[in-house]
């Protein structure tokens, strides 16, 4: 499997960066070269082995239902770049 | 030319806990903007979720009401896109392993039919925040008290092949969720949403192509868009046109919808596993203890309502789907000591008035004391049927109880026969045109004509005189003289 400029373009789109022509192109190039490395793993075979979501087997700790948290509103507007009425605000939202 | 309708429906329901489902932040509805969004909901750098016990329960506790399989070992996606109300870029989710797997959900249609819809699964996620377009100097404000929020997305397979069988579907799980505690059904505000995919086709033919109506947040705007959207496909079809692919967004105040995205431009949502959050592991004792814990069905409460009540299957099944409905419906026949009487009071005038007024039971002007008072009165004949629409309609409007407002309006009835006696004697003597007329009447035209007799009587008594009783004498009297 290999990526091409139009993948990587619409990659940026996606994840809103804006990519640059030479960005674009070292791009294709150093994501070619990681998914060649993943060709090579996929040599294994790993049909019988089930997916290991941590080396540990380690499972989630559960938080007991309990507000713990409280209101800190204003230290956290304090640093957002616009807010009004208590709302953050952005760039209008067109659907 | 018959067309089939194929409906799948996918639920988000929110679950009742105190706290968001990776945070401690409170999910009380109503709070003040972002007041109740702290650091891991706003997704400030360095903060990791930590995943809610309590929703983690009620997830399984839905899961073992659709006699479902459990997810004994279930993970967590990123489902990635941008909008604002979504400050981590990505919603943590459940794709690969849900912690509900296939169950099913019967529903009662009208014409008294019972039909099983199947549940493909369903899994936890985070709700997002909010977005106010009002106008903010060209922006968009954002309040993410919501973000966080823990849900279940249910998704049915596509079993629903009409508008009336996809609302049966919803009510039902609406009811159940409120039953067994889990969602507050709080539909104005959120607490359940409806995403309903429609498709349609010639009998008999493969699937046709679906779209998505997304964000219905009411029995009757799902129903509507339904019926819709149901029309729009056909009128394609037939005219050689062909459905697209499409999410489409109804308008609750215009009741059309347009389309929000075609599947060209969809989402590309790049899922892959939640790194932050390991996988979730219950064991079956977990399972076996949320199942023992569950609350009467609504499913289990209907049988009780014919057994022990003897109401029929159709008025036990009103009577018995919302839990607020059941306490309100059992309080009353438990008081008035009539199960019937009190079953067509509360699905007849006070469900009629809930609904004309947009009123939920639990907010009910007219407790179940109080119907139960009125309806005693109606079962020792102090006051008629037609007496007590007036007394409810008072007391409706908060004039007090029952006793004082038939006292206050001299409402009582006339049950003392002497006194009806009197006034059929008085109306027959005073309407001889109308008896002869009656005595020449063929037989089956008769009861007919009893009307204009009945309507003097009532008119002499003030509406006071017993209806039945009126109706006794009345025959009676009028066939002696034939």
């Amino acid at each position: 499997m290999s990526v091409d400029r139009e993948d990587i373009e619409k990659l940026g789109e996606l994840a809103r960066i804006d990519i640059s022509d030479e960005n674009a192109k070292s791009s294709v190039k150093s994501i070619n070269d990681v998914l060649a490395l993943v060709e090579q793993l996929q040599a294994a075979d790993t049909a019988n082995i089930e997916p290991l979501a941590n080396p540990l087997e380690a499972r989630q700790r559960l938080r007991p239902d309990e507000v713990s948290e409280t209101n800190r509103r204003e230290e956290f507007q304090a640093i957002a770049p616009a807010t009004e009425e208590g709302l953050y605000l952005v760039p209008k939202v067109i659907e | 030319m018959t067309w089939e309708t194929v409906i799948g429906l996918e639920v988000h329901t929110q679950l009742a806990t105190k706290t968001k489902i990776f945070s401690g932040a409170s999910t009380a509805f109503g709070a003040e903007p972002n007041t109740q969004a702290c650091a891991i909901d706003l997704a400030m750098p360095g903060t990791l979720p930590v995943l809610n016990a309590e929703a983690v329960r009620m997830a399984v506790m839905f899961g073992v009401a659709i006699d479902a399989e459990i997810g004994l070992i279930s993970a967590f996606e990123r489902k990635n896109y941008f909008y604002p109300d979504l400050p981590k870029g990505y919603q943590t989710t459940q794709l690969e392993k849900p912690i509900v797997l296939e169950g099913k959900v019967d529903i009662q249609l009208d014409d008294g039919r019972t039909k099983t819809v199947r549940i493909h699964h369903a899994h936890l996620e985070e709700d997002a925040g909010k977005s106010l377009h009002e106008d903010f100097h060209g922006m968009s404000g954002i309040d993410l008290n919501r973000a966080g929020t823990p849900l279940i997305e249910i998704v049915s397979e596509p079993d629903m092949s009409s508008p009336e069988e996809a609302v049966a579907f919803a009510k039902k799980l609406h009811a159940l969720v409120v039953s067994i505690g889990i969602c507050d059904g709080e539909m104005a505000q959120g607490s359940m949403r409806f995403d309903v995919n429609v498709s349609v086709r010639k009998k008999g033919e493969a699937l046709g192509t679906r779209t998505e109506t997304k964000n219905l947040n009411s029995f009757r705007f799902m129903e509507r868009a339904i019926e819709q959207e149901v029309e729009r496909q056909i009128d394609l079809l037939e005219d050689g046109g062909s459905v697209v692919q499409e999410t489409r967004l109804y308008d609750g105040d215009t009741h059309t919808a347009r389309s929000m995205r075609s599947k060209e431009e969809a989402n590309d949502y790049r899922y892959f596993p939640c790194p932050d959050l390991l996988p979730v592991e219950i064991d079956q004792a977990y399972v076996d203890a949320v199942r023992a814990s569950l609350p009467e069905l609504p499913e289990a409460r209907r049988a009780r309502f014919v057994e022990s009540y003897g109401l029929s299957a159709y008025d036990a099944g009103v009577l018995s789907d919302e839990p607020a409905t059941a306490t309100y419906f059992e309080a009353v026949a438990g008081q008035c000591g009539d199960a019937k009487l009190a079953a067509n009071w509360v699905m007849g005038e006070l469900a009629a008035r809930l609904n004309s007024e947009d009123q939920l039971i639990q907010h009910c002007p007219v407790s179940a004391e109080q119907l139960a008072a009125l309806i005693a009165r109606i079962v020792d004949k102090t006051i008629s049927n037609k007496m007590a629409r007036e007394v409810f309609s008072a007391m409706w409007a908060g004039e007090g109880e029952p006793d004082t407002i038939i006292e206050a309006r001299g409402l009582k009835q006339v049950s003392d026969s002497g006194a009806i006696e009197g006034m059929v004697d008085e109306v027959i003597a005073n309407s001889s045109k109308q008896v002869e007329n009656y005595r020449q009447a063929d037989e089956s035209k008769r009861p007919k004509m009893l009307g204009y007799f009945v309507g003097q009587i009532m008119k002499a008594s003030k509406g006071q005189a017993n209806p039945q009783q009126v109706n006794e004498v009345l025959l009676q009297k009028l066939n002696a003289l034939l």
